[in-house]
C-alpha cells in the first residue's frame, strides 16, 4: 500500500467559549494515501468538519488546533498563514457545502477560479484565462465562453458547486476536501455532482477526502470510513467490511437511521381546521411603471386542501414549486387570492391587525435553523417573543416558567435558555424553533422543511418530536418537504405539487404504493431507490 | 442603466412639485409676515410694500407666480437681506458650504474607512478599542460644544489657526474638523461593523482556503463588501452636509447658506425659505441617485431595468 500523503496524529481542536474551553475534536488519527477517497462520516457536532478546517487554518477566532497533521513532510498545525498559503488552494483545496455563498457574489466567476491559479499556479491574469475555460468545461458548465464572465448570482446551486469544483481542481492538487459538497443541492443535482467527481478522481487522480452524513455517498464513492462522533473516531475501516459489518453501536445505529413508522390518520369526523379554496399566488417578476406591462409568475394556481384537527398534510414538490409559498399563503404571510377560511374565521382578505389576535394559534417552522433565529438573543429571548405579544401582561417569572416547560418539551435542557443560537447543532437549534412555536400552544403549524438541513439520524428525532407533540397537543401539521422518506413517516395525505399546481393527492398509503401521476412516479422511483439503498447497507 | 438614470430624474419632477408646493402653503400657515417688525410701519408704506412683493393678491395666485418664477430659475428677492435676490444669497453662499461640507465628507470617508477597517481587522484589540471609544465619543458631542472648544483651543490660546471668519485655507481648518469628527465617528463604526460581517462570510473563508495572499483577502473579498452600508449612509449626509450648518456658519462665522433657513424661517422670509428648501431637496434628490449608481457599480447583483 502506498505511503500516505497525509497523516494526522492526535489532532485536537477546543473552542475558548463563555462555558468555557470546548473540546470539539478530541485527539483523531487519519491516513490520506494518494488517490484514494476517504470518507469522514458523522452527524452534525461530531467534529468531522472542524477537524480538516484545523488543518487547513481555518477555525473561527476562537479555535485552537494542537496535535499534528502532516502533509506530506510539511506539518501543518501551527504553520504560520503565509507558509500555509503555499499549501492551501495549491496542494490541498476543499470545496464546502454552502454552494449559494461560497463566492464572492461581487465578482464574476472567471475572474475568481482564476485567483488561486495567479497567486499559487503562477499565470498571468492573461494568461489564466484559457486555463479557466478549461477548467470550466473540465466540470460541465455549458457555455463556458459565456458563463466565464457570469457573477455567481447568475448561475444555480448545482453551477456554483461546479464553478467552486473548477476552483478546487485549478492547481492539480494532491488532496481535495468536500465537506457536505451535496448537501444544499436537490436530489437530482446531488447525483449529478457526486458523478462529476467521481469522474474527475477517475481523470486527475487526486485524492478526495469527503465529509458527509450521507452513508448512501459514503458507500457509492469511498475506499475507507472513518465515523466520527463528539470529536473521536468510533470505527474506522474499508467501506465494505463497516457496512457489511459494523463494529461500533453508534456505526450501527447510524446505518438504521431512517424514519421509521407512520402517522394514523384523524378521524373522520375531525373538525376541518384550515381551509384554502382555489388560492392563487402571483408574484410580479418584470414590468410595471414606466417599464411596460406587468409580468406575473403564478407561483400558486388554484389549489385547494383542507386540513382537519389533528392532520398531518404533506406537501410534496422540488424546489421551485410552489409548496412554501402555498404555506405562506395558508397563514395569510403572502398576499393571495382565493378563499382560506380558519376555523370560524373568513381570512381570505384578513390584513395584519385582522390576523394579529389569530396569529398565536397559526404558528411556522422555518427551514433554516440557522437563520430563522436572531443570533443576538438568547434562545430564552427567542422561545418567549412572542408570548410578549399575545400575552403582554404575562409576569417575567411565567414566562421563564413558561420557556422552561417549552425547552423541556422539545428535549433541550433548561439551562440552555442563557445560551445564544450560534452555540447550538443544527438539530438543538430545530428543536429551538419548534419550541418557539409551541410555548404559544397554537393549533395549526406549517413545518416548511424543517429536517432538510438536518442529519439523518438528527432528523428521525426531529420526526418524532413533532409526532409526539402532534399527539400531545392534537396538532394540525401542514408539513412541506422535498424528502419523501420523512414525508411518508409525517403525513397523513398527501398532496404532490409541481409548477403551482397539484397534480396528485391522497392518503399517504395510497400516494406511495399507487402513485398515479407519472411525476410522482418519478419522484417515488428515486425514493425508492434510495431507501433500498440504505436497507441493503 | 442610463434608462433607468433618466426614468429616476423624471420622476424627481412631481416630487419637487410636491416639496414645492407643500412648503409655499406651509410657511404662510405661520402667523406674522416679513414686514412685521417691532414698531409698525406706516399703513401707506405696508400697502405700497404688499403691493411691490404681490402680497395683496389671493395666495394662489401668489403660489403660481412663484412657480412660474421658480421655472426661469428665479427664487425672488430676499426680505430680511433687501438688497439681494435670493439667488444672489446662494450664489455667494453655497460655494462655500460646498467646500467646507465636501472636505468633510472626504476627510470622514477616508479616516472613517480606514480607522474601522482597522478595528474590524484587530477586533477586541487595544486598536479595535481605541477606535470604538475615540468614535463613540465623536457621536456623542454635540457640534456646538466641539466647535466653540476647537475654537477657543487652536484659534485663541495656541493662536496656530483663525478662531473665526473666511478666506484663507486656515480659516476652513477647524469649520471642517467639527464637521468631520461625527462623520468620520460614524462611518468608522459603520465600517467596522460592515468589516466585521464580511470577514465571517463563507466568500472569505473559500479566499482563505485557496490561500490568497492577506491584501487580496482583505481588501478584494472583504472591504468592497463592507463598504456597501457607507454609501447608502453618506448619501443623505453629503446632502445635508453641502447645504451648510447652522452651527458651524454661526460659531466660526462663516458666509454658507447653513444659516439662511433658521433665518429665514425666524424672519418669515417667504422667499428665502423656499429657497433653502428647493436647494436642500434637490441635493437630497441628486445624491439619493448617486448612491443607487454607485450601489450597482459596486454589488453586481443590483440591477436597475
Amino acid at each position: 500500500m502506498a505511503e500516505p500523503i497525509l497523516t494526522v496524529r492526535g489532532l485536537t481542536v477546543d473552542f475558548q467559549t463563555n462555558d468555557g474551553v470546548v473540546r470539539a475534536v478530541k485527539g483523531i488519527d487519519l491516513d490520506v494515501r494518494p488517490g484514494e477517497t476517504v470518507a469522514i462520516v458523522g452527524e452534525s457536532g461530531s467534529g468531522k468538519s472542524q477537524s480538516m478546517m484545523a488543518m487547513m487554518g481555518l477555525l473561527a477566532s476562537n479555535g485552537r488546533a494542537s496535535g499534528s497533521a502532516r502533509y506530506r513532510d510539511q506539518e501543518l498545525i501551527g504553520l504560520s498563514d503565509r507558509r500555509l498559503n503555499r499549501v492551501r488552494g495549491a496542494k490541498i483545496t476543499m470545496i464546502f457545502q454552502e454552494p449559494m455563498t461560497s463566492l464572492d457574489p461581487l465578482y464574476r466567476i472567471g475572474r475568481q477560479i482564476a485567483e488561486p491559479l495567479v497567486h499559487h499556479g503562477g499565470y498571468s491574469k492573461a494568461k489564466a484565462r484559457p486555463r479557466v475555460l478549461e477548467l470550466l468545461r473540465l466540470v460541465g458548465i455549458p457555455d463556458p465562453e459565456r458563463r466565464i464572465d457570469a457573477y455567481p448570482h447568475e448561475l444555480s446551486g448545482g453551477q456554483r458547486q461546479r464553478v467552486m469544483i473548477a476552483m478546487a481542481l485549478a492547481n492539480d492538487p494532491d488532496i481535495l476536501i468536500a465537506d457536505e459538497p451535496t448537501t444544499a443541492l436537490d436530489v437530482t443535482i446531488q447525483a449529478q455532482i457526486l458523478k462529476l467527481l467521481a469522474d474527475l478522481q477517475t481523470k486527475l487522480g487526486m485524492a478526495i477526502v469527503f465529509i458527509t452524513h450521507d452513508l448512501g455517498i459514503v458507500r457509492r464513492f469511498a475506499d475507507r470510513v472513518y465515523v466520527m462522533r463528539s470529536g473521536e473516531v468510533v470505527e474506522q475501516g474499508q467501506t465494505e467490511t463497516l457496512f457489511t459489518t459494523p463494529g461500533h453501536p453508534y456505526t450501527k445505529m447510524l446505518l438504521a437511521a431512517e424514519p421509521t413508522g407512520r402517522k394514523a390518520p384523524p378521524p373522520a369526523n375531525a373538525p376541518v381546521l384550515l381551509e384554502g379554496r382555489d388560492v392563487e399566488v402571483s408574484f410580479k417578476i418584470g414590468g410595471g411603471f414606466l417599464a411596460g406591462p406587468t409580468v406575473y409568475l403564478r407561483a400558486v394556481d388554484h389549489i385547494s386542501l383542507a386540513l382537519r384537527r389533528g392532520q398531518t398534510v404533506g406537501i410534496v414538490g422540488e424546489s421551485g414549486s410552489g409548496k412554501s409559498t402555498l404555506g405562506r399563503a395558508l397563514l395569510r404571510l403572502l398576499p393571495s387570492r382565493g378563499s382560506i377560511r380558519f376555523e370560524t374565521h373568513d381570512i381570505s382578505n384578513a390584513d395584519r391587525d385582522d390576523m394579529r389576535p389569530l396569529r398565536r394559534e397559526l404558528q411556522l417552522v422555518f427551514q433554516d435553523p440557522f437563520g430563522s433565529l436572531s443570533p443576538r438573543m438568547t434562545v430564552g429571548q427567542v422561545i418567549t417573543e412572542g408570548l410578549l405579544v399575545h400575552e403582554p401582561s404575562l409576569p417575567a417569572r411565567e414566562r421563564d416558567r413558561r420557556a422552561v416547560e417549552a425547552l423541556r418539551e422539545v428535549g433541550l435542557d433548561p439551562v440552555m435558555r442563557n445560551r445564544y443560537p450560534h452555540e447550538f447543532s443544527g438539530g438543538q437549534r430545530q428543536r429551538i424553533a419548534i419550541a418557539r412555536a409551541m410555548i404559544l400552544k397554537p393549533k395549526v403549524v406549517v413545518l416548511d422543511e424543517p429536517t432538510s438541513a438536518l442529519d439523518r439520524s438528527v432528523q428521525k428525532q426531529i420526526v418524532d418530536l413533532l409526532r409526539t407533540l402532534q399527539k400531545a397537543h392534537d396538532l394540525s401539521y401542514i408539513f412541506i418537504s422535498h424528502d419523501l422518506a420523512v414525508m411518508r413517516a409525517m403525513a397523513d395525505y398527501i398532496i404532490v405539487m409541481q409548477r403551482g399546481r397539484i397534480v396528485e393527492e391522497g392518503p399517504t398509503e395510497e400516494i406511495f404504493d399507487a402513485p398515479k401521476d407519472l411525476y410522482t412516479q418519478t419522484l417515488m422511483a428515486a425514493a425508492i431507490d434510495q431507501t433500498r439503498f440504505r436497507q441493503t447497507a | 442603466m442610463l434608462s433607468y438614470v433618466l426614468r429616476r430624474l423624471a420622476s424627481a419632477i412631481p416630487t419637487m412639485f410636491i416639496i414645492v408646493t407643500l412648503s409655499f402653503f406651509m410657511i404662510r400657515l405661520a402667523p406674522g409676515g416679513p414686514f412685521d417688525i417691532e414698531r409698525p410701519l406706516d399703513p401707506l408704506i405696508l400697502e405700497n410694500l404688499n403691493k411691490a412683493y404681490n402680497f395683496d393678491k389671493p395666495l394662489w395666485q401668489q403660489y403660481l407666480l412663484y412657480l412660474g418664477n421658480l421655472l426661469q430659475g428665479d427664487l425672488g428677492p430676499s426680505f430680511t437681506r433687501r438688497d439681494f435676490s435670493v439667488v444672489d444669497l446662494f450664489s455667494t453662499g453655497l460655494p462655500v458650504s460646498i467646500q467646507i461640507g465636501l472636505s468633510a465628507i472626504v476627510i470622514a470617508l477616508i479616516l472613517g474607512t480606514t480607522l474601522g477597517a482597522i478595528a474590524a481587522l484587530r477586533q477586541n484589540s487595544l486598536t479595535d478599542y481605541g477606535v470604538v471609544g475615540v468614535a463613540t465619543l465623536g457621536i456623542t458631542i454635540p457640534t456646538f460644544v466641539i466647535a466653540p472648544i476647537l475654537s477657543l483651543a487652536f484659534g485663541v490660546m495656541l493662536g496656530w489657526l483663525p478662531a473665526g471668519g473666511w478666506g484663507t485655507w486656515q480659516h476652513m481648518v477647524l469649520p471642517v474638523a467639527t464637521l468631520a469628527l461625527p462623520q468620520t465617528a460614524i462611518v468608522a463604526r459603520l465600517t467596522r461593523g460592515a468589516t466585521i460581517e464580511a470577514l465571517r462570510s463563507n466568500h472569505v473563508r473559500t479566499a482563505r482556503a485557496y490561500g490568497l495572499p492577506p491584501f487580496v483577502v482583505v481588501v478584494v473579498h472583504t472591504l468592497r463588501a463592507a463598504i456597501l452600508p457607507v454609501v447608502s449612509y453618506l448619501g443623505p449626509t453629503a446632502a445635508s452636509l453641502l447645504t451648510g450648518s447652522v452651527v458651524v456658519e454661526t460659531i466660526f462665522g462663516i458666509p454658507g447658506i447653513g444659516r439662511y433657513f433658521v433665518q429665514g424661517a425666524l424672519g418669515r422670509d417667504y422667499t428665502l425659505v423656499m429657497g433653502t428648501v428647493v436647494v436642500i431637496a434637490l441635493f437630497i434628490i441628486v445624491f439619493n441617485l448617486i448612491v443607487d449608481i454607485l450601489y450597482a457599480l459596486l454589488d453586481p447583483r443590483v440591477r436597475y431595468d
